[in-house]
């Protein structure tokens, strides 16, 4: 479903991302580690379309994404890092509002759309509450809600269970491999744990260019006994 | 283009959202009507029922008041990061361009209109040319778009709101003082007279004067209107970039 080949992208003299290439099919969860400024998060906005590449390429369920931009829009759901959303919003009037845009034209249609991501992501309690107001749990998961609102084949979550709880962060991992089966999910994340937890796929990324591409098992296999920090350490020395 | 709507809808209400637009549309009205009444307007000692002395000092006002309309619009994305969300959304620049500059131009003319009770006011007192009043409306209308033309693409520039102002109030006095002839008979000094004199061509004075004194004239209309075209048209290739 994701096609990534060669994907470069420059800041001045820094190649953020050197060359990233790998593919995601329907079913994978493929998680995306690395050190803080490896590369993960700039991936995956050229994957979503944010920023341009300056070489290479990245196509969603066969669609360029520097080619058409909006239709591979269409078809990804993307959590940024941090979750943004407008604060002075309700988180009604916030998934009211990007349901709008995902083309839900009628009122009846965006409100059953709103009613499944509010459920499925539980924020009845909060709904009618400004984005300002909501401790930074609820603020993920309204990140989250906006990604899901119109059932996405193709997931792209940067960092989805940062800031959480414990029990939030096993509801969040519980969710996101409920809906795996249909879809393709790629996440980032650096708690190896979780990846361990959800991911059949993980890639370790380091200086922008990737270090390892296999399952967990074998990631384990590569040294038995190890701790997979130690193995992540190994593997990403580049970085230090 | 279906997708303006959403973006202007929500771009409207933020205003609302927030204590931003009732500071402004209280100020505003404040500020315009306390100048006309004031000895510099000279709304009675003037003995005409018109609205020469309310508008008059709308370049002026429009001058600090449109920045401060306009620099949150892009500027306050980016500094949330808000712009990731909303550019990773089904809409093209030019869609998102446009739906934040009608949201802020509707904004602007709301203030304008709300100015209506001076406008009864003169009828009361007198006999009015409604004529006037109405082209008169209707420049300050098109000078608001041509302003906030400016400030939106000052503020696509930074994330920084202070700095978007700051900008946005340069280049609206660059385009305000144009039209003076103290400012232009420098000019003249300094360039070749032709050009100097198509410099002064872009000033919102001259082109506002005209609406004042009940006229439309179709250069003034183009004038605001390619302001605003060309301003978002650097707006969507700004935020590409």
């Amino acid at each position: 479903m994701i096609e990534v080949k060669g994907l470069v992208k420059t800041y001045g003299p820094k190649r953020a991302v050197d060359g990233v290439s790998f593919s995601v099919k329907r079913g994978d969860i493929l998680g995306f580690l690395g050190p803080n400024g490896a590369g993960k998060s700039t991936t995956m906005k050229m994957i979503t379309g944010f920023l341009r590449p300056n070489a290479g390429s990245a196509t969603v369920d066969g669609i360029d994404v520097t080619r058409d931009p909006v239709a591979v829009k269409g078809k990804l759901g993307y959590l940024p890092e941090s979750a943004p959303a407008y604060p002075e919003m309700t988180v009604e009037e916030f998934l009211g509002f990007i349901a709008e845009i995902r083309g839900y034209r009628t009122p009846e249609a965006r409100a059953a759309q709103v009613d499944r991501a509010v459920q499925l992501t539980h924020l009845t309690p909060v709904r009618k509450q400004t984005i300002e107001t909501l401790s930074k749990g609820f603020k993920q998961r309204v990140g989250f809600a906006q990604a899901l609102l119109h059932d996405p084949a193709v997931l792209v979550l940067d960092e989805p269970t940062d800031g959480l709880d414990p029990n939030q962060k096993n509801e969040v991992r519980a969710l996101i491999k409920g809906m795996a089966e249909a879809k393709a999910v790629i996440l980032s994340t650096h708690i190896l744990e979780e990846v361990e937890a959800i991911c059949n796929r993980v890639i370790i990324i380091s200086q922008g260019k990737v270090v390892a591409d296999e399952t967990p098992a074998q990631m384990r296999a590569r040294k038995p006994g190890a701790r997979l920090d130690e193995i992540f350490r190994e593997l990403t020395r580049g970085d230090l | 283009m279906r997708h303006i709507v959403p973006i202007f809808k929500r771009e409207f209400l933020g205003y609302f959202r927030s204590p931003v637009a009732y500071v402004f549309l209280i100020a505003f009205l404040f500020i315009s009507v306390s100048l006309a009444f004031s000895r510099y307007g000279g709304f009675f000692r003037a003995g005409v029922a018109g609205m020469d002395s309310y508008f008059t000092f709308f370049p002026w006002l429009f001058l600090f008041l449109v920045p401060a309309v306009g620099m949150r619009l892009w500027s306050e994305e980016k500094r949330s990061g808000t712009v990731e969300l909303l550019f990773t959304l089904p809409i093209t620049t030019l869609e998102a361009v446009l739906g934040k500059f009608l949201a802020g131009w509707a904004f602007l003319t709301l203030a304008v209109l709300a100015s209506f009770p001076m406008a009864l006011t003169v009828g009361y007192l007198g006999d009015p040319d409604w004529g006037v009043i109405l082209t008169t409306y209707l420049g300050a209308v098109l000078m608001a778009g041509g302003y906030l033309g400016v400030c939106t693409l000052a503020s696509a520039l930074t994330k920084n709101q202070v700095i978007s102002f700051v900008i946005s109030l340069a280049a609206c006095a660059g385009l305000l003082f144009l039209g003076f002839s103290s400012f232009t008979d420098t000019l003249e000094g300094l360039l070749p007279m032709a050009l100097a004199d198509a410099l002064s061509n872009f000033s919102f004075i001259t082109h506002f004067d005209a609406f004042t004194k009940g006229i439309i004239d179709p250069k003034d209309v183009v004038f605001f209107l390619s302001l605003m075209g060309f301003t978002l048209f650097l707006n969507v290739v700004v935020l590409e970039r």
